[in-house]
């Protein structure tokens, strides 16, 4: 059945002596072989190995605190209308008096959810922000995990950390040895 | 009868019929924004000055042009007016200036408030304004005050509009709550700690322009735009029981008054409607309530397909045909 008028027609030739020798095809051959076992590898020796991030990267978000250790996050729900995937969910709440120095606005986020299987790390999140509270980190990427419901991130892995190098915790003073403390704390949480 | 030239399209309306709502029988987009005139609110208007526009002629008999820009919203029509709006460069100059004068002791927290999203003065501020702020000064303040269980004032946001010292007066037999000082220290207040409970106040919620008068009962529970619109209906034997319920999940989170395209209250309803039915077993649903596309809250809600031809700029003839035919669907409209 002839389908179009591009077919070739083609006709079988009778091999040549070299073709026919079968060994400097099989020569040829191995030489492009021996060749890509001195050319650059195109992979990397990953978990020992890592390839270093494009400056653009954007990693895992992170929920940054003011000057003073406020979050800065009010619920706005920017970030989730602005969101392709839909992976944002938060809960709003008022700030009740005395967590002045814990939340920076009136209102703040009781639950904040990043659910990082579905987000596409577009960064419109970042840029939707008027709070300049979440960013997509530049270094960081969301670990293997072996449940699905681990990538949901809430607040307890989003919130960036106390800074210990504030030395001040929520207004209170810290001395350099419980900012050490903190610090070797902080480097032993999970990713 | 009188004949009006508005942005150069003509327009007939009854003697005594103000320009603003001349142009509103025009509609579309040549229709000046108000902030503060609300068409069941008698008295209204003439304060927020955002629906100023100028008269190129004052009528047919004494065609010279009025001096100054006009409020449109208290201005009423004479036969052979000539009016510019959107056509006229020291209106359009002029609105970014009402804007920048609005937005002066306007708290810029929207990211708290719970007006945002159908905020007037977000959108007019959006519409019309610049994006930067030349103000430096300090931001008025006030002391917070609690007007009772179901209304959050938060005076720091009023442009002192007047919308709900009328409707107290109007729709109910008692008010207990107006404005109170004078020139920068005019403030909405009810000068003797005192709570606004009578069984129609909830409607100064639907008023505010801005989010100076909000639903205490809704306060922070969900930003508007995550929640959905849907028009519901009750036996109501103080009011007519036309509600919009704006529901998150199977939640009925909010109870509000129907609005029309100007954001207008189409009919008050009471207290109880309001704030204490927040079941759907009490209410009849009738379908989900339209949204203007261009609003933030129709962001991820669906209704049945509707085709904004204006956008789609060269459409086929066959399709256009198809089209005025079959017009697409638009519910709640």
């Amino acid at each position: 059945m002839q389908l179009t008028n591009r077919a070739k027609k083609l006709e079988k030739k009778p091999m040549t002596l070299a073709e026919r020798a079968y060994l400097p095809a099989i020569f040829q051959g191995l030489s492009i072989t021996m060749r890509h076992f001195f050319m650059k590898k195109a992979t990397v020796r990953y978990p020992e190995e890592v390839r270093p991030f494009s400056p653009i990267f954007r990693g895992l978000h992170v929920l940054k605190r003011d000057e003073q250790g406020r979050e800065r996050c009010t619920a706005c729900g920017l970030c989730a209308v602005a969101c392709p995937a839909e992976a944002i969910t938060m809960v709003a709440g008022e700030r009740k008096k005395g967590e002045e120095s814990l939340y920076r606005e009136e209102k703040y986020a009781i639950s904040y959810e990043i659910n990082m299987l579905r987000c596409i790390f577009c960064g419109l999140c970042e840029e939707a922000c008027p709070k300049a509270a979440v960013y997509l980190q530049a270094d960081k990427i969301a670990p293997p995990r072996y449940e699905r419901d681990e990538f949901i991130y809430g607040k307890d892995r989003l919130v960036e950390p106390v800074s210990p190098d504030a030395r001040s915790i929520r207004g209170i003073q810290l001395t350099p040895e419980q900012a050490d403390s903190l610090r070797s704390n902080l480097a032993q949480q999970p990713v | 009868m009188a004949k009006i030239t508005f942005d150069g399209v003509e327009v007939e309306v009854p003697d005594g019929t103000t320009i603003l709502n001349a142009a509103r029988q025009i509609g579309g987009s040549i229709v000046p924004p108000a902030m503060c005139y609300y068409t069941p609110l008698k008295g209204s208007g003439g304060k927020c000055r955002a629906c100023l526009v100028r008269v190129a002629a004052g009528s047919a008999k004494d065609p010279r042009p009025m001096p100054k820009l006009v409020a449109s919203c208290v201005t009423p029509v004479q036969d052979g007016m000539i009016v510019e709006n959107t056509t006229s460069e020291q209106v359009l100059n002029v609105r970014k200036g009402i804007v920048e004068m609005l937005l002066i002791n306007h708290p810029l927290d929207c990211p708290v408030c719970d007006q945002a999203g159908e905020c007037d003065l977000q959108n007019f501020a959006f519409e019309h304004g610049v994006s930067t702020t030349r103000y430096q000064e300090e931001r008025r303040t006030f002391e917070k005050i609690d007007i009772g269980p179901l209304i959050q004032l938060h005076m720091t946001r009023c442009i002192l509009c007047y919308r709900c010292v009328y409707t107290a007066n109007q729709i109910t037999d008692n008010r207990v709550h107006g404005v109170l000082g004078r020139g920068d220290a005019a403030e909405i207040g009810t000068y003797i700690e005192n709570i606004i409970d009578n069984d129609f106040s909830g409607n100064v919620i639907d008023v505010c322009p801005v989010g100076a008068l909000t639903d205490k009962t809704f306060r922070f529970k969900s930003r508007v735009w995550f929640t959905k619109p849907v028009n519901a209906h009750r036996d109501c034997p103080k009011c007519s029981g036309n509600v919009v319920l704006w529901y998150k999940g199977k939640e009925v989170l909010r109870t509000t008054a129907r609005k029309d395209q100007y954001g207008e209250v189409k009919e008050w309803i009471c207290n109880e409607c309001r704030f204490e039915k927040k079941d759907t077993s009490d209410w009849t649903i009738e379908g989900p309530a339209h949204i203007e596309r261009s609003s933030v809250i129709s962001a991820n809600h669906y209704e049945l397909p509707v085709l904004n031809q204006s956008v789609v700029a060269d459409l086929p003839e066959s399709t256009q045909r198809e089209l005025a035919q079959n017009p697409p669907l638009k519910l709640g409209s």
